[in-house]
């Protein structure tokens, strides 16, 4: 059976939930052949056998956190050198789409990016995307060369599928271009404790409605009481309430939890293309005409300071 | 000696029109409004201030595009850009990500750069790719998705936010940035600035002046290909209730009733 390569995304060799999705649709295609790179490399094979890879290259250089992007796509280049794939998945993070691209780029291949879906076809893997603000769903696929794909996170289910995953060292020889970026520093993200905003099940967000950075305490108590992450819109976020890792939308993350829900957001066609995908939506806004509305399975209209504050007290009661 | 600013901007369908597919399943750009790329803005505005900060420098705004893109490189004269480039041929029709970055490329070569700026993705396509494949074309440092940028001494330093962490960016030109649309407010052109921009030099090319042939763009050398678009189905009109004291409990109960609680 053909392979698949997987490019895992990781940090310091815990893999992220979108790498074992990409596990679930590459198994449609072929067999998973996983690329793990940087520090801790060695540490993903474990999770990534559980899931279905039959192999995990890895390379480990320093290299791979000191400049950007490059030294990733040379390596990502050997391995398709090394295997001679029907397929290149890569997670759809903004790293991840510049990665595939210049990969596509240098193996005359085109690219595919933010694929909702993919499946096995007679003229090679056929994807899904949304497109216009997902108001269309479009099927494509790579007519030249080896099909490289971005996928988005919440594309498939995690699933066990135990396979060898044996570890293989991947032999990288990094290019002139490797070391044109440097990172000079790096600031880590704080966790929050909350779930990852692309990842997360459910989803709640605020915007300006929410009306100051305090106030955003009502938001994460509904969050919490769901188990969920915090978002919010790009004008809370550009008044300075809300972190811009948490805006949701066009410019900010793209999610497509199970269930959504929006307070104080008016629902602007840059909103709805990060959120519109969710499974459930729920609003609440005191203007009836928000055009929010016309997404919602339920809504709300009302005053946010009162409505969210007793769904949370009865969501907390009916967990007891 | 001058710093060669080219800015790359894109002709985009109105986000807030009717946006859909012609019947060859390429981007409908004759029926919606269209307009200059408003992350595209961004790329304009840092470029200014770039030139601003600089002895001696000059921005060229590159466009690759139908006629009515002019539009968009009329727009970026009028915000205070020196000069523009237009693209154009009827072959281009179709053209996808790895063509455009071809033509880009061949056309920033032949206007001679030390800094490209691109938006950090094009408001229709979203791929936010381009840029990362200028870089690879044109052999330079790619320094993207900056939400801070500067650039002395031949250096250009910025900061690039992404999931997992906040990065400080270091390359010498020439290079390719791109910038985010937290890297500050695009400024309004002024009354001047739109009386200016109608005497300011538009150059047009067409892939014979960028030794470009047509089987290589367009939809003939697209790499993918569309085979469907459909529009998606309007969601059902939900249930929506007014306030009336017990808003909270009853959403709650909708909630328990498609088991989230
Ligand atoms: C190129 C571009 C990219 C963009 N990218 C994004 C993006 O990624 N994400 C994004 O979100 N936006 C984005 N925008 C901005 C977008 O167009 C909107 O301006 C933004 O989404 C509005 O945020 P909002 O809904 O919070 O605010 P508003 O539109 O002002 O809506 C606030 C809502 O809160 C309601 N409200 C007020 N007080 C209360 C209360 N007490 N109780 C209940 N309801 C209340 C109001 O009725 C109103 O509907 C982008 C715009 C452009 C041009
Ligand atoms: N046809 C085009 N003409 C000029 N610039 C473009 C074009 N297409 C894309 N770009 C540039 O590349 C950036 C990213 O575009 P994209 O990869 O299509 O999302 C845009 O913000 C523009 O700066």
């Amino acid at each position: 059976m053909a392979e698949v390569l997987v490019y895992v995304d990781h940090v310091d060799g815990a893999v992220r939930k979108p790498t074992l999705e990409l596990l679930t649709l590459a198994r449609r295609i072929g067999e998973p052949v996983a690329v793990a790179l940087g520090g801790g490399a060695g540490d993903t094979a474990a999770t990534l056998a559980e899931h279905g890879a039959v192999k995990v290259l890895t390379h480990e250089a320093a290299e791979y956190a000191d400049y950007l992007v490059v030294p990733k796509v040379d390596a990502l280049q050997a391995a398709v050198e090394a295997v001679s794939p029907a397929a290149v998945l890569v997670p759809s993070s903004a790293e991840g789409k510049e990665i595939a691209a210049r990969l596509a780029l240098r193996i005359g291949s085109g690219i595919i990016t933010d694929a909702v879906d993919l499946e096995a076809g007679d003229e090679g893997p056929v994807a899904t995307q949304s497109v216009f603000a997902a108001s269309f769903t479009t099927k494509s696929r790579v007519s030249k060369g080896t099909p490289v794909i971005t996928v988005k996170p919440n594309s498939a289910a995690v699933e066990a599928a135990p396979a060898a995953g044996s570890v293989e060292a991947l032999a990288v020889t990094f290019s002139d271009q490797a070391t044109g970026t440097k990172v000079t520093a790096r600031t880590p993200r704080e966790s929050t404790g909350r779930p990852e905003l692309t990842e997360a099940a459910i989803v709640v967000s605020g915007g300006r409605g929410v009306n100051g950075a305090e106030n955003f305490a009502i938001i994460e108590a509904l969050a919490d009481s769901l188990g969920a992450a915090v978002g919010a819109s790009r004008a809370a976020v550009d008044a300075g309430w809300y972190p811009h890792t948490n805006q949701v939308g066009q410019t900010g993350k793209s999610v497509s939890p199970q269930l959504y829900i929006a307070s104080g957001i008016s629902g602007a066609i840059q909103h709805r293309a990060g959120m519109q995908t969710s499974k459930t939506i729920v609003a609440v806004n005191k203007d009836p005409e928000a055009p929010i509305f016309e997404l919602v399975d339920y809504g709300v209209v009302g005053d946010l300071f009162e409505v969210v504050p007793q769904l949370t007290e009865e969501i907390k009661a009916r967990k007891g | 000696m001058s710093l060669r600013i080219v800015v790359t901007v894109k002709y985009v369908p109105d986000a807030t029109g009717d946006r859909h597919f012609a019947d060859d399943l390429t981007v409908d750009r004759d029926d919606v409004d269209g307009l200059l790329s408003e992350l595209d803005e961004y790329a304009v505005e840092q470029a200014l201030q770039i030139a601003e900060d600089a002895d001696d420098a000059e921005v060229t705004v590159l466009t690759v595009g139908p006629e009515d893109a002019k539009d968009a490189l009329r727009k970026a004269l009028s915000m205070g850009a020196d000069k523009a480039i237009h693209v154009e041929d009827d072959d281009l029709h179709g053209t996808d990500a790895i063509g455009t970055s071809l033509v880009l490329a061949k056309a920033i070569e032949k206007a001679g750069y030390d800094l490209v700026i691109s938006g950090m993705a094009s408001t229709d396509g979203t791929m936010g790719v381009v840029p990362a494949l200028l870089a690879e074309r044109l052999g330079v440092p790619q320094v993207t998705l900056l939400s801070e940028v500067s650039v002395e001494d031949g250096t250009v330093k910025g900061r690039r936010d992404g999931d997992a962490a906040s990065e400080q960016l270091q390359a010498s030109l020439p290079a390719v940035v791109s910038v985010t649309d937290q890297s500050g407010e695009a400024r309004y052109p002024s009354f001047k600035g739109i009386m200016a921009a109608k005497k300011k030099p538009v150059q047009s090319w067409d892939l014979e002046d960028l030794e470009i042939e047509a089987e290589e763009v367009g939809l003939e050398g697209a790499y993918t290909t569309v085979d469907a678009a459909t529009e998606r189905p309007a969601r059902t009109a939900g249930t929506i209730v007014k306030d009336e004291g017990e808003g909270g409990k009853q959403l709650a109960e909708f909630l328990a009733s498609q088991k989230f609680i």
